[in-house]
C-alpha cells in the first residue's frame, strides 16, 4: 500500500527514512512481549500442550488401566500414584493428561469450526451489504437469542454421543460473535482505497474478500479466537459435567471434575487435580487473549 | 433521584417506556420462539427408534393404541401443528418417563427453586459487579484496581462446576457452616440456598465488574464529566449522578447474555447441590431420553432469554437519552 502524502510530510518522511518503520504488528509484538501476564499465560499453555501431547508417552501408567487392588488411594509415591487413583483404581496423573488432551483438542477444533463459519458469514454479509447483509445479520440476531448449549445437548441425546459430533456442535454454535465482529470490520475495510483499487483492477468480489478483506481481519479475529477457546472448553466441560460429554474410558477435564465431585467428602484429591488443571488452562488462555487485545487494540488501554 | 418535582420518579420513568418499541420487539420475538419450538420438535422426531417401545415388547395392537392416544399416528405436520398449539396454551405434553405427570407439571415443580436462586444471584451479581467495577475505575491502576481485576479474572476462569464443589467442600463438609447439598422439596432455607446463589453469582460478578470498569473509565474521561468537575460539583455527585448512569449501559446490554449464563449455571449448580429445580429436571430428562421434558425446558429457557433481552433493550432505551426508537 503506497501513501500519497502532502509535500511537507513527504520531506519529513524522507528525513526519517533511515529509521526503521514500525508496523502495527511490530508494535503489537512489542506490547505483547512486555505484558507479563500474557507471556506467563503463553508459557504455561505451551507447557500444558506439551504435557498433554507427550506426557502419556513417558508416564508409567495408562489412563485406562484398572488397578483393582489400589482403588481411591490418596496421593502417594508408592507405584508413583503422585495424585492418587480414582474409585476404579486408575492413575489420576494419566487420567488428567488424557482429560487435558481432550479438552485442549475440543478447544482447538471447535474454535476452528467457529472461526471458519464466523469469518465466512461475517465477511460475506459485510462485503455484500444491503439486503443480503440485513437478512444474514437478522438471522444471527435470532440465533443469538437461542439457548444454544441446550441444542447441543439435544443433538447429543438424539444422535448419540460421539466426540466428533460434540466438537462440531459446539463449534457450530459459537460462531455468531465472530460473525458480528468480522462484519463490522469488513464494513469499515471495504471503504478503504486498496479495495477500491482492487475493484478498479477488475478483481472479482470473492477474490477481494479472500485476498484483501480476510487478511486484514487478522487482528480482531486472532483476539477473538483466543477468547473463544476457553469458552468452548467450558462448554464441553459443561456437557461432560452433566454426564453428556465424552464416553468412558475417554475423559475430559469436565468429566473428571464431575467424577471427583461425587467423591468429594471421601477422596477430595479426585476433585483438586482436575479443578486446578482446568483453572490454570482457562486462566492462561484468558490472559493471552486479554494481552493480545491490549496489544492489537491500543485504544483499549 | 431527579430534581424536577411534579410527578414521582417512578411515574416519569414509566411514562418514558417506549411502548411501541416494546410491542414491536415482542412481536419480533414470536418467530424466534417459533424457531425454537420447531427445531426442538423436529429434532425430537429425528431421534432414532420409537421411544415407547424401549422397555417392554408391546403387541402391535397395544402399540397402535398407545400411538393413537399420543397422536403419533397422525401425519407429521399435523403432529407439529398440534404441538405448537399445545405449547401456546402452556401444555408441553406428557412426560415419557414420569407417567403420572405432564411436562408442564414437572417443570412447575422445579420453578420455585430455580427462580429463587436465579433471581437472587442476578441481583447480587449486578450490585456487587457494578460496585466493584466503579471502585476499580475510580482508583484506576491502584492496588485496589489490580486486586479487583485479578479477582475478576479468577472469577471468569473458574467455572461454576469447580466453585460449586469447592465451596460445598469448604463450607459444607469441612467447616459445617451450611448445608453441603440437598434440599427437601418445599423447604428453601438460607442454609441450603446460600452456596448455590453465591456459586451462580460469582462469574457474573466478575464479568459485570470488568464491563463496568471499562465503561466507567471511558465515561470519566469524557467532556461532560470534565464540565461537571469544572463546575465544582462534589465528587460523589459527579460519580453517582453523572457518570454512573452512562457507565452502566454496557451492563444493561449484558443482561441478555447474563440470563444465558445464569440459566446454564443453574443447571450445574442444581446438580452440584442436589436442588430439585428445572435444571435438575432437565438433566434427568436428558439422561433418561425423556424428549418432551427436554424440549419443554429448552422452550422455557428460550422464552426466558428472549424476555430478558427484551427487558434489557427497554431499560437501555430508558437510560440512554441518545437512543430513539420511534
Amino acid at each position: 500500500m503506497t501513501m500519497l502524502a502532502a509535500p511537507a510530510e513527504n520531506a519529513d518522511l524522507m528525513n526519517r527514512a533511515t529509521i526503521k518503520g514500525r508496523s502495527l504488528w511490530d508494535d503489537a509484538r512489542r506490547r505483547l512481549l512486555a505484558n507479563r501476564a500474557a507471556m506467563t499465560g503463553a508459557v504455561v499453555l505451551g507447557l500444558l500442550i506439551l504435557i498433554a501431547l507427550f506426557g502419556p508417552l513417558f508416564w508409567p501408567h495408562e489412563y485406562k488401566t484398572l488397578y483393582r487392588d489400589r482403588t481411591a488411594i490418596g496421593p502417594t509415591l508408592e507405584h508413583l500414584h503422585i495424585l492418587g487413583t480414582d474409585i476404579y483404581g486408575r492413575d489420576m496423573v494419566a487420567r488428567l493428561m488424557m482429560g487435558l488432551q481432550v479438552s485442549l483438542a475440543v478447544g482447538a477444533v471447535a474454535t476452528l469450526v467457529s472461526l471458519v463459519i464466523g469469518v465466512a458469514w461475517g465477511a460475506i454479509a459485510g462485503f455484500a451489504g444491503g439486503r443480503v447483509d440485513q437478512v444474514m445479520m437478522r438471522l444471527v440476531d435470532i440465533l443469538y437469542a437461542m439457548p444454544f448449549i441446550f441444542f447441543v445437548i439435544l443433538v447429543t441425546i438424539v444422535f448419540g454421543r460421539s466426540i466428533f459430533l460434540i466438537f462440531l456442535a459446539i463449534g457450530a454454535v459459537e460462531w455468531m460473535t465472530m460473525a458480528r465482529i468480522v462484519r463490522g470490520q469488513t464494513l469499515a475495510l471495504k471503504q478503504k482505497e486498496f479495495v477500491e483499487a482492487a475493484r478498479a483492477a477488475g478483481v472479482k468480489p470473492l477474490g477481494i474478500v479472500l485476498r484483501h478483506i480476510v487478511p486484514n481481519l487478522l487482528g480482531p479475529v486472532v483476539v477473538y479466537v483466543t477468547l473463544t477457546m476457553p469458552v468452548v472448553i467450558l462448554q464441553e466441560s459443561f456437557l461432560s459435567f452433566i454426564g453428556l460429554g465424552v464416553n468412558e474410558p475417554l475423559t475430559s477435564l469436565g468429566r473428571l471434575i464431575s467424577d471427583g465431585q461425587r467423591e468429594l467428602s471421601s477422596s477430595p484429591w479426585l476433585l483438586f487435580g482436575p479443578a486446578a488443571l482446568m483453572v490454570v488452562t482457562l486462566l492462561s488462555l484468558n490472559f493471552i487473549g486479554d494481552g493480545l487485545r491490549d496489544a492489537l487494540d491500543p485504544k483499549e488501554r | 433521584m431527579s430534581d424536577t418535582v411534579n410527578a414521582s420518579p417512578l411515574a416519569r420513568t414509566i411514562a418514558r417506556i417506549p411502548w411501541g418499541f416494546a410491542a414491536r420487539r415482542l412481536i419480533a420475538a414470536i418467530p424466534t420462539m417459533l424457531a425454537i419450538v420447531t427445531i426442538a420438535f423436529f429434532m425430537m422426531r429425528a431421534a432414532p427408534g420409537n421411544p415407547y417401545s424401549t422397555e417392554r415388547r408391546l403387541t402391535p395392537e397395544v402399540e397402535a393404541n398407545l400411538k393413537a392416544s399420543l397422536g403419533l399416528d397422525k401425519p407429521l405436520f399435523q403432529q407439529y401443528l398440534d404441538y405448537v398449539g399445545n405449547v401456546v396454551q402452556g401444555d408441553l405434553g406428557p412426560s415419557m418417563r414420569n407417567k403420572d405427570k405432564t411436562v408442564s407439571e414437572l417443570i412447575g415443580d422445579g420453578l420455585p427453586v430455580s427462580l429463587t436462586i436465579g433471581a437472587f444471584s442476578i441481583t447480587i451479581a449486578i450490585f456487587a459487579g457494578v460496585g466493584l467495577g466503579m471502585v476499580a475505575a475510580v482508583r484506576q491502576n491502584s492496588p485496589t484496581d489490580y486486586s479487583v481485576m485479578g479477582l475478576a479474572m479468577l472469577g471468569i476462569s473458574i467455572p461454576t462446576f469447580v466453585t460449586g464443589p469447592m465451596l460445598s467442600l469448604i463450607f459444607g463438609v469441612w467447616l459445617g457452616w451450611v448445608a453441603a447439598g440437598g434440599l427437601d422439596l418445599g423447604r428453601m432455607t438460607f442454609e441450603t440456598l446460600i452456596l448455590p446463589i453465591i456459586t451462580l453469582a460469582l462469574p457474573q460478578i466478575a464479568i459485570i465488574s470488568r464491563l463496568t470498569r471499562a465503561s466507567m473509565i471511558e465515561v470519566l474521561r469524557s467532556n461532560y464529566i470534565r464540565t461537571a468537575r469544572a463546575r465544582g460539583l462534589p465528587e460523589r455527585k459527579i460519580l453517582l449522578r453523572h457518570a454512573a448512569p452512562a457507565a452502566i449501559l454496557p451492563v444493561v446490554s449484558y443482561l441478555g447474555p447474563a440470563t444465558v449464563g445464569i440459566v446454564t449455571g443453574s443447571v450445574v449448580v442444581e446438580r452440584v447441590f442436589g436442588l430439585p429445580g428445572v435444571g435438575q429436571s432437565f438433566i434427568d430428562g436428558a439422561l433418561t431420553r425423556d424428549y418432551p421434558r427436554v424440549m419443554g425446558v429448552v422452550i422455557l429457557y428460550g422464552g426466558l432469554i428472549i424476555l430478558f433481552n427484551l427487558i434489557a433493550d427497554i431499560l437501555y432505551a430508558l437510560l440512554d437519552p441518545k437512543v430513539r426508537y420511534e
